[in-house]
């Protein structure tokens, strides 16, 4: 499935914009109690429980990873040109992405069903 | 065809952004804080998974974290996140062609239509609106509850 | 009120331009440190300082050509028409891309001018660069007009487009282009991407797009929907920066990006064809 560079880019500016939201709420979050509290393990743990926020945190982390990495891979493809170098850049880049959905997915997953302290 | 890099200018023609006017150092923010906003998302992600290993490990990650180092890093992130995202939404009007103008008939001094003050004020409203988003950000941060 | 605040800004700018402008740095000589190499002849790259009187009027080329006549012949330069509209002698001038024709030594700080070859180009010998990666750029847009009604085969017939003031607008600018390679030199992406066509390109992939008279849109948005194509531009407008000419390269490569991210429609009315000869011909009989 070969995406055209004017469909991955319009997915680019989607996500982009899709992400200021989601992550304008987060950071929101970190301020509706004082600071040092909201980072304590119970408040944290609440949050994961919480499955508007969970569903909330799981586009922030695609939205994001798609976005940066995305953005890197243009970073990257205009640094060289090799065949080598693009599929590498294309695959790793594809890579890294899922890998870091997959990872922050099993963090929330796993934290979802922790009890409190 | 084996193509000629000698006289390239490279990464040295991204790391000398001052010659050439306001968007071309907007355009060298942009790259910048990407990548570093990438970096911080990459150790966020992972900082937060100490989640997973209980309350000991959570407070051991605060430790190394909530510290004035800590805090510097995050208003820096702060800073650039308020740029990037703002600077982008600026820059997804221009890639479109909005607020750049139009084709005319060019007469001497050749200024080019493009570069007017209606989007160049966009990289001056990021670049304020992330002071601002940093200053409130080090109120919260060091200001104390 | 935004509006007023913007023109407000505009004069006071412009305003500033005019005492720029005025206020020239009057000099009796001036230093010009030319960077010298011939690779091919083994010739390392270094600098030579040569001193040259100038008056209130000397172009840098001026300076150049009088260094080359009384001090030092083996300056390579390239240079023709010394009006700016050639696009021959384009080089970095005090680290930035200018035609030395068009830049007056007064208009320039500092006692000594630093002039170097056109970054982003093959070197050949001291400050003439090798244009063929931009030439052949260039020629992957297909820079012609393409359309099939168009019958220049038949004479008889000579057929002519209507094409209005307000079509010709669209892209006159763009076709101002000399071709000087400056915008080329000052982009950052063409510093590290070969692949990219280049400002220049695709300004001209705009101005024959835009063009009435061409009906190979569709064919014109594929050759740069590409991953070394215009989606490499980041606006960061130092070619409209550098150009001499008013082409605004960065305004015709963000208007050929809106038609494909669909802020502009992509309808455009073919230019009627109208057969002149064929119409006087009947008229006649």
């Amino acid at each position: 499935m070969m995406l055209r560079e004017s469909q991955i880019m319009k997915i680019h500016y989607v996500t982009g914009i899709a992400a200021i939201f989601v992550v304008a709420v987060h950071i929101m979050m970190r301020l509706i109690m004082p600071f040092g509290m909201s980072l304590e393990y119970d408040n944290v743990i609440a949050n994961y429980h919480n499955i508007p926020y969970v569903v909330l945190l799981e586009s922030i982390l695609v939205l994001i990873a798609i976005h940066g990495f995305n953005g890197l891979r243009v970073i990257l493809l205009e640094l060289r040109q090799s065949k080598s170098w693009e599929d590498g850049v294309t695959i790793l880049t594809i890579a890294a992405m899922m890998a870091v959905v997959a990872y922050g997915t099993r963090t929330i997953i796993i934290a979802n069903g922790l009890g409190f302290e | 065809m084996e193509v000629d890099r000698s006289n390239r200018e490279g990464l040295k023609g991204w790391l000398n952004p001052g010659r050439y006017g306001w968007e071309r150092v907007s355009y060298w923010l942009q790259r910048l804080t990407g990548v570093g906003l990438l970096a911080y998302f990459v150790g966020h992600i992972f900082e937060t998974s100490s989640l997973t290993q209980g309350p000991d490990a959570w407070a051991a990650m605060l430790e190394l974290t909530q510290t004035p180092t800590g805090h510097m890093i995050l208003l820096l992130v702060i800073g650039m996140s308020t740029y990037h995202s703002a600077n982008g939404v600026r820059l997804i009007f221009t890639h479109g062609g909005k607020g750049l103008g139009k084709p005319g008939r060019p007469d001497y001094p050749y200024d080019a239509v493009s570069l007017n003050y209606k989007q160049r004020s966009g990289i001056w409203i990021a670049l304020i609106l992330a002071a601002t988003a940093m200053l409130y950000g080090a109120s919260v941060l060091f200001g104390g509850e | 009120m935004t509006e007023q605040v913007i023109e407000k800004i505009e004069t006071m700018e412009k305003k500033r331009e005019k005492e720029k402008h005025g206020k020239e740095t009057i000099r009796s000589s001036i230093v010009l440190k030319i960077y010298r190499a011939n690779k091919r002849a083994g010739e390392q790259a270094h600098y030579d300082t040569l001193e040259v009187p100038v008056q209130r009027w000397t172009t840098v080329l001026d300076a150049l050509l009088h260094a080359k006549q009384y001090k030092d012949p083996s300056i390579g330069i390239r240079y023709s028409c010394r009006m700016a509209s050639c696009g021959s002698c384009g080089m970095k001038i005090n680290g930035i891309p200018r035609l030395a024709c068009y830049t007056k030594v007064s208009e320039l700080e500092g006692s000594t001018i630093t002039i170097e070859p056109l970054a982003n180009f093959p070197h050949i010998r001291d400050l003439v660069t090798d244009f063929t990666q931009f030439f052949t750029h260039h020629h992957d847009v297909k820079p012609f007009i393409q359309s099939e009604h168009a019958d220049i085969k038949d004479k008889n017939k000579l057929s002519e487009f209507m094409q209005s003031l307000e079509d010709l607008d669209k892209f006159l600018q763009f076709s101002y282009c000399i071709k000087c390679g400056l915008c080329y030199s000052a982009c950052p992406t063409v510093a590290t991407d070969t692949k990219f066509p280049g400002p220049q390109a695709l300004a001209q992939a705009y101005r024959y797009f835009i063009d009435n008279r061409d009906d190979a849109a569709k064919d014109r948005l594929n050759l740069v929907d590409d991953r070394h194509g215009i989606w490499r531009c980041h606006f960061a407008g130092s070619c409209s920066s550098v150009c001499p000419k008013g082409v605004d390269p960065a305004l015709g490569i963000q208007l050929l990006r809106g038609h494909m991210l669909g802020y502009s429609k992509n309808e455009k009315k073919i230019a009627d064809l109208q057969e002149r000869l064929r119409k006087d011909k009947e008229e006649k009989q």
